[in-house]
């Protein structure tokens, strides 16, 4: 993305095509993004104890400092 | 300086199971493992039972073992070879690291004792008939009851306390921005909904005190230095949360350490007081925004990330002015982080998720709300706000972000696996842990300011004290204890001196 705005912008339609690139290029990073939130998101399904409720309900502690 | 963590614990399938017990267990568990031949106890000598809250241990230590209603638990106090405490406070184990003079040197025995817990934790739960047993590094079971993750700093005597309480309140209120560690449930017994920035702030209830489990206040008066009283005192810091990321405990004790050094040198001239601390500590833990602004005495208002950067700008000056180009590394990595993360936090806090747990946590629970469009009072919610602080690798939510490089590690694991055993080099703790290592027969007991040794021969023990916290160090010893192959001649060297 860097390179490309460092290229001259000679013709409107020059710009039109550079904007496009960039348009996709920062969709797909949105891809990788939310791929990304995704995977994180699995892990973290995977290990997540089962029946939330009971699970919170039953942590219960005496006081401390 | 050191850090002490109360864990929260929880015995799997009998949530009514007796905390006392299961904490007893995991404490024993690692010291039989891992204490070697005979088990010193800790030596209350130096304590000042009526001023402290731990006086209830020493009366367990003290009273014929026929009147203690639980004997069968024995002695839930030992001290480990890297100098620190592991023992039974209250209804939790707890660990205590020993005295360390830097800040990383804090992350690095802090994150140590995590892996001591979690090898206790392990070890109980292979016992004949346990139930498993897990540990979380957490302040509170959102049902009102909270358990501390304390913070000491050696201090001079002569630094009038006013100065401390006048300085030290409005920076309390306010770093919570930085090293809060996130909670989801808002009051003592978390019956609002909703995520608030610190674990600890709705448990405090007045601005100052010598009560650490009820009536907490922002800054506690134990007085109780475990060093020369003519020389020192040990502030005694209960406001903190239990951190898990490195970088929020690295801040935690970096920016208050330069903080109290301020106050030392009277450096702060200002006036940064705030109106109301405890109500403005509770409403800057309620806007995970950062957007509330607090009233100062004279009048000026500001955000708290903003009265950070107060501190922050006075701290620089204070290096500046007292070190110039003599200063630290560590202490200008400090203050460089803060001004970063101040900076990002102001623009938007989710800038700081790969650093600090409340912000971690909460980009966590916006992902899930996102997802499974979750209101805060869903179970599942509070569930990832408990596992996040689970200690097992295999299922704690902090554990897997980190894992995943989501959240900045400032050590290698094997720096934080040799903590475990070997203690730093600097401080009294490296006399106290080298002693357990190599004399562990003949120690029968050790405490901050002492080593006592029973030796064969001698009809009554032999007390050695470690009154100065930077004295014992491997400088000062360490020839010394590798030249003595047994406890006899070490002493007989030391009182020859």
């Amino acid at each position: 993305m860097a390179q490309e705005q460092k290229q001259p912008r000679k013709s409107s339609q020059d710009e039109a095509t550079t904007e496009e690139v960039v348009e996709s290029d920062v969709a797909e990073r949105k891809e990788v993004i939310d791929d990304d939130v995704d995977a994180i998101l699995d892990e973290i399904d995977d290990v997540l104890e089962t029946n939330a409720e009971d699970f919170v309900k039953s942590f219960i502690q005496k006081g401390g400092q | 300086m050191g850090t002490e963590v109360e864990y929260g614990i929880s015995v799997q399938g009998l949530p009514l199971a007796n905390p006392m017990v299961a904490s007893s267990q995991v404490v024993n568990a690692y010291a039989s493992s891992t204490v070697k031949a005979r088990r010193a106890r800790w030596d209350f000598e130096e304590e000042s039972p009526l001023r402290d809250a731990r006086g209830f241990d020493m009366a367990r230590q003290v009273a014929d073992p026929s009147q203690l209603t639980d004997e069968d638990l024995g002695l839930a106090n030992v001290i480990l070879t890297n100098g620190a405490r592991l023992y039974v406070d209250h209804a939790h184990p707890e660990y205590s690291t020993p005295e360390v003079t830097s800040p990383l040197d804090i992350v690095r025995w802090d994150k140590a004792g995590e892996q001591v817990m979690l090898d206790a934790q392990r070890l109980a739960s292979q016992a004949p008939s346990a139930q498993p047993i897990v540990l979380y590094k957490n302040n509170t079971d959102n049902k009102g009851a909270s358990y501390g993750a304390h913070e000491n700093y050696l201090m001079r005597r002569s630094t009038p306390f006013a100065d401390i309480v006048r300085h030290l309140t409005p920076f309390f209120v306010s770093r919570q921005v930085v090293c809060g560690a996130g909670r989801v449930g808002i009051g003592q017994d978390g019956r609002e909904h909703g995520f608030q920035v610190s674990q600890r702030a709705d448990y405090f209830e007045v601005e100052v005190g010598l009560e650490t489990t009820l009536k907490r206040p922002i800054i506690n008066t134990r007085d109780e230095p475990h060093a020369d009283p003519e020389k020192y005192r040990r502030l005694h810091v209960i406001i903190g949360d239990a951190n898990l990321a490195e970088v929020s405990t690295y801040l935690k004790v970096g920016t208050t350490a330069l903080v109290l050094a301020m106050i030392e040198d009277r450096f702060i001239t200002t006036d940064l007081a705030v109106s109301g601390s405890v109500a403005s500590l509770r409403a800057v833990s309620h806007d995970p925004t950062l957007t509330h602004v607090l009233t100062m005495h004279d009048g000026r208002t500001m955000t708290a990330v903003q009265l950070q950067m107060e501190f922050l700008d006075l701290a620089k000056k204070y290096v500046d002015d007292r070190l110039g180009d003599d200063a630290d590394a560590q202490t200008l990595d400090v203050l460089g982080r803060w001004e970063s993360v101040l900076t990002r936090l102001e623009q938007d806090p989710m800038l700081c998720a790969g650093e600090l747990d409340w912000v971690a946590k909460l980009k966590l629970l916006n992902q899930y709300r996102d997802r499974d469009g979750l209101e805060w009072d869903d179970a599942k919610l509070h569930l990832i706000d408990l596992q996040y602080a689970d200690i097992r690798p295999e299922k704690g939510l902090y554990a897997k972000l980190a894992a995943a490089g989501r959240i900045e590690r400032l050590l290698e694991d094997p720096a934080v696996e040799s903590a475990m055993h070997d203690p730093p080099e600097d401080t009294r703790a490296y006399f106290r842990g080298r002693c357990l290592e190599k004399y562990a027969d003949t120690v029968a007991a050790a405490s901050w300011d002492s080593v006592i040794f029973d030796l064969p021969g001698r009809e009554s023990l032999q007390r050695v004290p470690t009154i100065d916290p930077l004295r014992g160090s491997k400088a000062h010893v360490g020839a010394l204890l590798d030249e003595c192959d047994t406890a006899l001649e070490l002493v007989s060297r030391l009182t020859a001196r």
